[in-house]
């Protein structure tokens, strides 16, 4: 049903049709909505779970980690510096194989300090070992938080719903919200096989030494690597069961004949794809929307930047003193093809600025100019920088 | 697509401003998009929001660089140097003023109407929150979106003799104004 | 007495006394806040040569938004969890060089109380000649008043909000001064904006000692508590002499003194102020039963930190105070 919401409302309401039993709440902007929105539903009896009102992130991972352990379906919700203090958590749950969901409203990280979006939180654990989905709209939120329990609890691998800070977080907007018979249809209650269990008692966490550990990690690899087929699984399905189009692993808005893509991940989709009907006269353009990345489609990439000459991959991350991190994946994915396209990197919108329509227009100079620079950040302002000695 | 600029003061009900009117179009079955210029303020501080409306989905999700409408909910925030920043040629500003239209009109060289919304708001729901007048008035100026759709979005919000009072106050303030006078905005209303 | 032009007179001596600065106006804190007031005694007692550690929170964010600084001491903002670590690197750093540069580590409660607590514990654990200063507005609020283990006990935060089957926070204020006290650290103390030279002097009492020491401040926050900010004193004030906010010391964990209470006032006069209690006002057998607890909380803490008073002097514990303690006046 259609209502007019909060993009972190609609996440609150959709979590709590998942039907969670475990919250660990810790505040932190822009995701505080969230949490604040559950925590009133159970405080009117409207959801029944038990919501732990934690001491700081790296608790909220670990209290999450437990519950999982013991055979619950468990939520929890972070960005920026609760991401990366509860780094060392993230590891240990994908390690451990533990299904959970968790929201990351993507903000930028300190120092210096910035409560604004942009998507260096979640680049920052993309090498945690967790299933990582990128929103481009609140509904597609909506809709990839029902499907990450699936895939979660299909694959036994954690999922972390990226979704933009402020951008989609506190932006009002038309949202459906499924009922609670079609949550219900399509996700099963957990059933967690390895869950701490008297009657069947497990040790988890053990020490591995290294006779062992490359198998272990091997097959966490291989798992997440099949993910990809989980993903679109779980798209397909959810799909029919709402009734609108998913893009499980990108989104590409058509394989005519353009000659130039831009790939990018997050809400700045939407104000590419406005902007590509806004301004005419600039030449055809591919867009993409990376929704999965991790596992890496690297495949589905190639297939997509077919007939491309150039592919513009826009980001809002980096790594300092190397580059782009998309931008350097997509690069190595797409060197396998015979003509590859030529990839331009940039990062834009970094620490929440605003990435307005003539980003597009902007773009395209970019690439005619043809620089041949690997990276660049491309809405830096030269004279905002000090003056060079 | 018409796009809205609102400025305001932290504390003021700014976001929910935008809100409103957003919801108010989604209950005429328009699509619509709200959000605050995001930022750790403080009370008093000033502050905007943003809404667009339209006939199909709104993809762009920037800031809105160019409004066709501002609505001012303190005129204090008269004096800031980027007040109307943007404001389109033909854009026109309603704010929250005990002060003259045509006056304060000369001044920021644009169409202004000022309406005393604090003031109706103390006098019809014994508190001085301007918003549920400034929306009425807003849409009776331009046409957007009928009262009802308001007093349903404000039906989201309030109930009992709270809403009633709503109700009372989008009248009063839809009748101080000059209906449709607007209508020819920048932007054709109906986009 | 001449009129206040006169220099000779008392006000224009009081206006003509040099008075530290380490908090500028011209910040963004709202109308009323506790905090901020707090931060401008602290530093203003504490004098020019002391390096401050910040931790997340309204404070740093209001003083500090770049390209500006209300602040004209040397001061740091790291992180949310780790300020009382980075002071103790801090401390250790002026102590190699040395330095007489003394530090205090500042934090709000969600940073003291709860995801900084680690960090504090292991500065009190190892000694270090440090004060740490919390400014307890008893909620997350910088975020958007969240509850934090010091959230009052059936207090309405947006975390742990009333509603129909909920009477607002389930659990009691974290009794923090005493778990520091459990250090044996030299010196604890709680001091509330009420009572600006309680704080001057407690802050110098800290800092004339050597190691580890705690300034606990109740602070107002009238967005978050729901008050005008006009009222931030007063209500500060009823805070303390309900005696829901005892202000006492503690030498190496135990009691050395206490404020006594001239006039012992009813929770519900401090309650009654604030809209995050606005339901416990309510028609309601729990609304009551909740009422209940708090004045039974104001009631035990009256008795075990001796708010009433029992000496002879108990209505001026500042001067008998000072007196045993053999020393002059502070502040």
């Amino acid at each position: 049903m259609q209502y007019a919401l909060e993009g972190s409302q609609a996440l609150a309401r959709t979590v709590a049709l998942c039907r969670p039993q475990v919250i660990a709440a810790y505040p932190i902007t822009p995701q505080t909505h969230i949490v604040e929105n559950l925590s009133k539903l159970v405080a009117d009896g409207l959801l029944d779970c038990e919501l732990v009102s934690v001491e700081s992130e790296f608790s909220a991972a670990s209290v999450v980690l437990g519950a999982v352990a013991a055979g619950a379906r468990a939520y929890t919700a972070s960005s920026s510096q609760g991401i990366l203090l509860m780094c060392e958590v993230l590891y240990n749950i994908s390690g451990l194989r533990l299904p959970m969901v968790m929201t990351c409203a993507n903000r930028a990280v300190s120092g210096p300090l910035s409560i604004w979006n942009d998507q260096q939180d979640s680049m920052a654990v993309r090498d945690a070992g967790w299933v990582q989905l990128y929103c481009a709209t609140n509904q597609e939120a909506v809709d990839t938080t029902i499907q990450a329990y699936l895939i979660a609890e299909q694959t036994e691998l954690p999922v972390m719903v990226c979704v933009d800070g402020f951008t989609l977080t506190h932006t009002l907007e038309v949202l459906d919200i499924p009922d609670q018979q079609q949550v219900d249809r399509f996700l099963p209650p957990f059933n967690f096989d390895r869950r701490l269990d008297p009657t069947s008692p497990i040790s988890i966490g053990t020490l591995v030494a290294p006779d062992f550990f490359t198998e272990s990690r091997g097959d966490h690899h291989r798992a997440l690597t099949n993910a990809q087929q989980a993903i679109v699984a779980a798209a397909a399905a959810w799909e029919d069961v709402c009734g609108r189009r998913q893009n499980p692993l990108l989104c590409v808005s058509d394989m005519g004949d353009a000659r130039i893509g831009i790939l990018t991940l997050g809400s700045i989709a939407g104000t590419l794809a406005a902007a590509r009907d806004h301004f005419q006269s600039v030449p055809a353009t591919r867009l993409m929307a990376l929704r999965a990345f991790r596992p890496f489609p690297a495949e589905a990439i190639r297939h997509a930047c077919e007939g491309l000459t150039d592919l513009v991959v826009l980001e809002r991350a980096l790594s300092p003193g190397s580059g782009g991190i998309v931008g350097t994946e997509v690069r190595a994915a797409l060197s396998e093809l015979q003509t590859a396209p030529r990839v331009h990197n940039f990062s834009v919108g970094l620490g929440g600025r605003d990435v307005p329509m003539d980003i597009y227009p902007r773009i395209h100079e970019a690439v005619r100019a043809g620089s041949g620079i690997p990276f660049d950040i491309i809405d830096l302002e030269p004279d905002k920088l000090p003056a060079a000695i | 697509m018409i796009e809205i600029r609102i400025h305001g003061r932290g504390g003021q009900g700014n976001v929910v401003a935008a809100y409103l009117l957003a919801t108010a179009a989604f209950e005429e079955g328009r699509y619509a998009q709200a959000f605050p210029n995001f930022g750790a303020e403080r009370r008093g501080a000033p502050v905007t929001a943003f809404v667009r409306i339209a006939d199909r989905p709104i993809r762009r999700r920037c800031q809105v660089l160019e409004p066709a409408f501002l609505i001012v909910q303190d005129d204090t925030l008269l004096h800031l140097p980027d007040i109307t920043a943007g404001l389109q040629d033909g854009g026109a500003i309603l704010v929250n003023s005990t002060g003259d239209s045509a006056e304060l009109g000369t001044q920021l060289k644009r169409t202004v109407v000022a309406l005393p919304a604090s003031a109706l708001a103390q006098e019809i729901l014994g508190r001085p929150v301007p918003n549920t007048a400034l929306l009425s008035a807003f849409l009776a100026l331009t046409g957007l979106l009928p009262q009802t759709a308001l007093v349903k979005a404000l039906g989201g919000r309030f109930h009992g003799a709270v809403l009633d009072n709503n109700r009372q106050l989008v009248e009063q303030a839809a009748a101080q104004v000059n209906a449709g006078a607007w209508q020819e905005g920048p932007h054709a209303v109906r986009a | 007495m001449g009129d206040s032009s006169d220099q000779l007179s008392h006000r224009g001596l009081r206006l003509s006394q040099p008075r530290f600065s380490g908090l500028e106006s011209g910040h963004r804190a709202c109308q009323g806040c506790g905090e901020a007031l707090g931060a401008r005694l602290v530093t203003e007692a504490a004098g020019p040569d002391v390096a401050y550690a910040n931790a997340t929170g309204c404070l740093e964010v209001f003083t500090t938004a770049w390209p500006d600084s209300a602040w004209r001491v040397p001061w740091i903002h790291s992180l949310f969890e780790n300020a009382p670590a980075v002071a103790a690197g801090m401390e250790a750093a002026l102590k190699a060089r040395g330095k007489t540069t003394r530090v205090i580590s500042m934090g709000g409660d969600g940073s003291t109380f709860d995801i900084g607590f680690q960090a504090l514990s292991g500065m009190l654990e190892r000694g270090h000649n440090v004060l740490h200063v919390c400014f307890d507005n008893e909620a997350y609020m910088n975020t958007g008043i969240q509850r934090s283990s010091s959230t009052p006990h059936a207090a309405s935060t947006t975390t742990s909000p009333s509603g129909k089957v909920r009477m607002g926070k389930r659990h009691l204020k974290k009794d923090i001064v005493s778990i520091v006290a459990a250090h044996h650290i030299p010196y604890a103390a709680t001091s509330s904006v009420a009572y600006p030279s309680d704080i001057r002097k407690k802050v110098r009492r800290a800092l004339a000692i050597d190691g580890p020491t705690f300034l606990h401040i109740h602070t107002p926050c009238p967005l978050g508590w729901g008050h005008d900010g006009a009222l931030s004193i007063e209500v500060a004030r009823l805070a303390v002499q309900t005696g829901l906010f005892p202000i006492i010391e503690l030498e190496r964990g135990r009691l050395a003194g206490s404020m006594p209470i001239r006039t012992v006032r009813p929770v519900t006069d401090y309650l009654q102020l604030q809209t995050r209690f606005r339901h416990l006002f309510a028609d309601d057998a729990r609304a009551r039963e909740e009422l209940e607890h708090l004045q039974a909380l104001a009631d035990h803490n009256i008795e075990v930190y001796n708010l009433r008073g029992t000496q002879p002097d108990s209505r001026d514990s500042e001067g008998a105070d000072t007196v045993r303690r053999g020393g002059m006046r502070w502040a």
